[in-house]
């Protein structure tokens, strides 16, 4: 191999007091870092292949292994960063473009971090929700313009028909990763914690496994360009149908599942050909305006009978608001919207962090206009794109969105250490991979325990936030930005958020 | 191909027909009829007055035969699972997008991007298409998508075609004339074109080779071919009188080499 000049991005120092030579991190690196050297009877690393992901650092039995940044200073220079040098060498080497996983990894201003949320202080009683009735469950589909009763005398009865709608007993879903993307044991994790947790995770736009489909009912699944297994079993499988138009971590392009990737069973589940690359063209052949997306709409709509609510999953972009009022018009039940630190299992990494808008700033836009135009109840508003914890959902809450989706933040919980090399198929964690070596680390019994454990404490803590506001009830957060305050923030991004400023 | 031939030809003459007056009826309504027929067995429909109604045959997921008259709308059988139907006139945009099973045969012409992303069963059109006919078609497992057209096709015929056999035979091009189809498989990597007349080389998409037709090829073209000619009711020889051209991808993976790993 020919002398790369991009230097290594992190060293592995190895205790040698610790170390027993015992191989834990030889098996564990499917990046091939660690290697035995038996003339020595010594551990070596290659530093040059380590992602950063530490998985032999959680495991090695002696604590014996750090991994540190690689400590080679370039000279300082506040234009040209060692991560653009090392880019260009591999471009140069390659010609070919910087792939990267994960979400946005450049420091864009986070605005969840320049919200404050209010508390009741002696005018307002705040809500103690250890001992009170604290009220997360979330309706998400088209809600009507108002209800006709019927009272017979000796009861009443609703005249209005209502469209289908999802229940959510908190007001967070698992973000769309195919399977594919990620492994079998973390679609199933995902499936059962959704489960436990009266939500819903997405299937992405890989089809569905034949074994998940007992999870049928707490299944979003999608449409995407690619048609990928989609077929009148799989829609009629799920609880409510998306159309994935774009992605927040890459809006405007297609995906790319590349043959090695296509094994035997994801050939099922996609149906196609074992070792066939899987493209998702970037638009939908046929969608090429707000009247072809009505049109797609009703035919998931006809197909499913009107019997599932039917999503529209788009990236946040310059026009969002103009595009969420469109795909509300074309008969969406949901809007779901996916900002600039999205996450993604490949993406090109100039894609990834410069295209699009951050989520605030998005659901702000969409749901002003969507009240504006009196049209807000025909659709639920989700929103994605790195929701960190649970103050971030109820800052996108407060903003106005009925629900969020997560899915790095779940992958994390079962283990992700954002290493961003997804793309690669060699994820140690045994989430970002189909490799049976690899995969069978992730034990779905495990993973749907941790998963569940984060929505219940991220609930809690929802509950004790909404309770130092003195609301009982999600629905009164929804959209009620005098919850929030601006931290840092110019006027223009104020008004952009539609917030005031601490202190006002 | 037995199976396709089967289908289209299998003596139904003992079976009643239902008839569905369609005329100025939403489709939303008129899909529901058609769903309780079927529920309740018919297994022959017969749409009479048909103008625009959309999705017909989407949500019948059985092998129930269904003649259209007049010009049903578009996404005509999208994600269709088993049913055929035959259509007496013309049809619009979107037929068979995403369809899994079943036959679709169309007496005229037909709009844009029919068979987008079909994965199974045939689509026969007796004249000519619109664009991006065949969109992304792929086949999986013992599925393989067949569509024929009689006539010609407009731009990005075949594009990101993925999988199946798409024949285009040039029925009304005036002798010695091209098929005016630019970008022919512009991003194909998998499936087949056959196309009788002539192609112009400098038309076809980057991704995509042409070739004569090897003896298999011929076997392949005929039997789709007789297929088509018995479910239109036409004679066979003829349609195959023209010389055919293959149109392959040279490569499976088009895009192996764009990323710095």
């Amino acid at each position: 191999m020919a002398l790369s000049l991009a230097t290594a991005s992190f060293v592995i120092e190895r205790d040698p007091a610790r170390c027993i030579a015992c191989q834990v991190c030889v098996r564990q690196c499917a990046n091939d870092v660690h290697f035995y050297d038996a003339d020595d009877d010594t551990v070596r690393a290659h530093d040059q292949s380590c992602v950063g992901c530490h998985r032999c650092v959680t495991l090695c039995p002696t604590q014996a292994l750090s991994v540190r940044l690689n400590p080679l200073e370039y000279r300082p220079h506040a234009n040209w960063g060692p991560d653009i040098l090392r880019n260009i060498y591999k471009q140069a080497e390659t010609g070919g473009m910087l792939l990267t996983g994960m979400g946005d990894d450049q420091p864009q201003r986070i605005y969840w971090d320049h919200m404050v949320l209010n508390a009741s202080q002696v005018t307002n009683p705040s809500i103690d929700p250890v001992r009170e009735p604290m009220e997360l469950k979330t309706y998400l589909g088209a809600k009507p313009e108002r209800l006709e009763i019927d009272d017979h005398g000796d009861g009443l009865t609703l005249r209005t028909e209502l469209t289908p709608q999802l229940e959510l007993d908190i007001p967070i879903m698992f973000s769309a990763m195919s399977y594919g993307s990620i492994s079998f044991n973390a679609c199933e994790s995902l499936a059962r914690a959704a489960t436990e947790a009266g939500t819903y995770y997405n299937t992405g736009e890989g089809g569905l496994h034949p074994a998940l489909y007992q999870y049928g009912e707490r299944t979003i699944a999608q449409v995407a360009s690619g048609r990928f297994g989609v077929h009148l079993d799989y829609l009629n499988a799920a609880a409510a149908l998306e159309i994935k138009i774009g992605q927040g971590a890459k809006p405007g392009i297609g995906g790319h599942l590349p043959g090695e990737k296509v094994t035997l069973d994801i050939s099922r589940t996609r149906m196609i050909p074992q070792g066939t690359d899987a493209l998702s063209p970037a638009p939908h052949h046929d969608i090429y305006s707000i009247e072809d997306l009505r049109q797609l709409i009703y035919a998931i709509k006809e197909a499913t009978h009107y019997t599932k609510p039917v999503s529209v999953k788009v990236a946040a972009v310059h026009n969002i608001a103009p595009i969420a009022s469109g795909i509300v018009r074309a008969g969406a039940d949901i809007v779901a919207i996916d900002g600039l630190r999205g996450g993604t299992g490949a993406a090109p990494t100039m894609v990834r962090n410069n295209v699009g808008i951050p989520i605030e700033l998005a659901i702000a836009a969409v749901d002003a206009r969507l009240r504006s135009e009196g049209i807000r109840h025909r659709a639920s508003l989700v929103a994605a794109g790195s929701m960190r914890c649970s103050a971030d959902v109820v800052k996108a809450i407060a903003l106005g969105a009925d629900a969020v989706y997560i899915a790095t933040s779940a992958l994390v919980a079962m283990g992700c250490h954002l290493c961003q090399h997804c793309y690669t198929g060699k994820c140690n964690w045994g989430i970002a991979t189909q490799d049976p070596y690899l995969t069978k680390r992730l034990n779905p019994n495990i993973g749907a325990q941790r998963l569940a454990n984060l929505l219940r404490a991220w609930s809690l803590e929802i509950k004790e936030m909404m309770g130092g506001m003195g609301v009982n009830s999600i629905e009164s957060l929804r959209g009620n930005r005098d919850h929030l305050r601006g931290l840092g923030l110019n006027q223009v991004e104020l008004d952009a958020l539609g917030i005031k400023a601490a202190g006002m | 191909m037995d199976r396709i031939l089967d289908q289209v030809t299998r003596p139904q003459a003992a079976i009643t027909e239902t008839v569905v007056d369609c005329l100025g009826r939403h489709y939303r309504e008129v899909n529901q009829e058609l769903r309780r027929l079927v529920d309740d067995g018919a297994h022959r429909l017969r749409l009479t007055h048909v103008a625009g109604q959309r999705y017909l045959g989407t949500n019948l997921q059985r092998p129930v035969q269904i003649t259209i008259e007049g010009v049903p709308g578009n996404d005509l059988g999208a994600f269709m699972d088993g049913p055929r139907i035959r259509v007496l006139d013309d049809a619009q945009d979107g037929c068979g997008n995403t369809m899994n099973s079943g036959v679709l045969v169309i007496h005229g012409s037909a709009g844009d991007i029919l068979g987008h992303s079909m994965r199974g069963g045939a689509i026969y059109v007796r004249d000519d298409v619109g664009y991006r006919v065949g969109i992304h078609m792929k086949e999986y497992g013992d599925t393989l998508p067949v569509i024929v057209i009689g006539g010609t096709a407009q731009h990005f015929l075949g594009e990101y075609m993925a999988g199946g056999v798409l024949i285009v035979l040039g029925r009304r091009l005036p002798p010695g004339a091209m098929h005016p189809s630019r970008y022919i498989g512009a991003g194909m990597h998998g499936g087949v074109i056959y196309m009788a007349g002539k192609v112009n080389e400098t038309f076809l998409g980057k991704e995509v080779a042409v070739t004569a037709l090897s003896d298999v090829d011929r076997e392949t073209v005929e039997g789709h071919v007789a297929a088509y000619a018995q479910a239109m009711g036409m004679d066979l020889e003829p349609l195959l009188a023209r010389p055919f051209v293959k149109i392959y991808p040279k490569t499976a993976r088009p895009y192996g080499r764009l990323y710095a790993y």
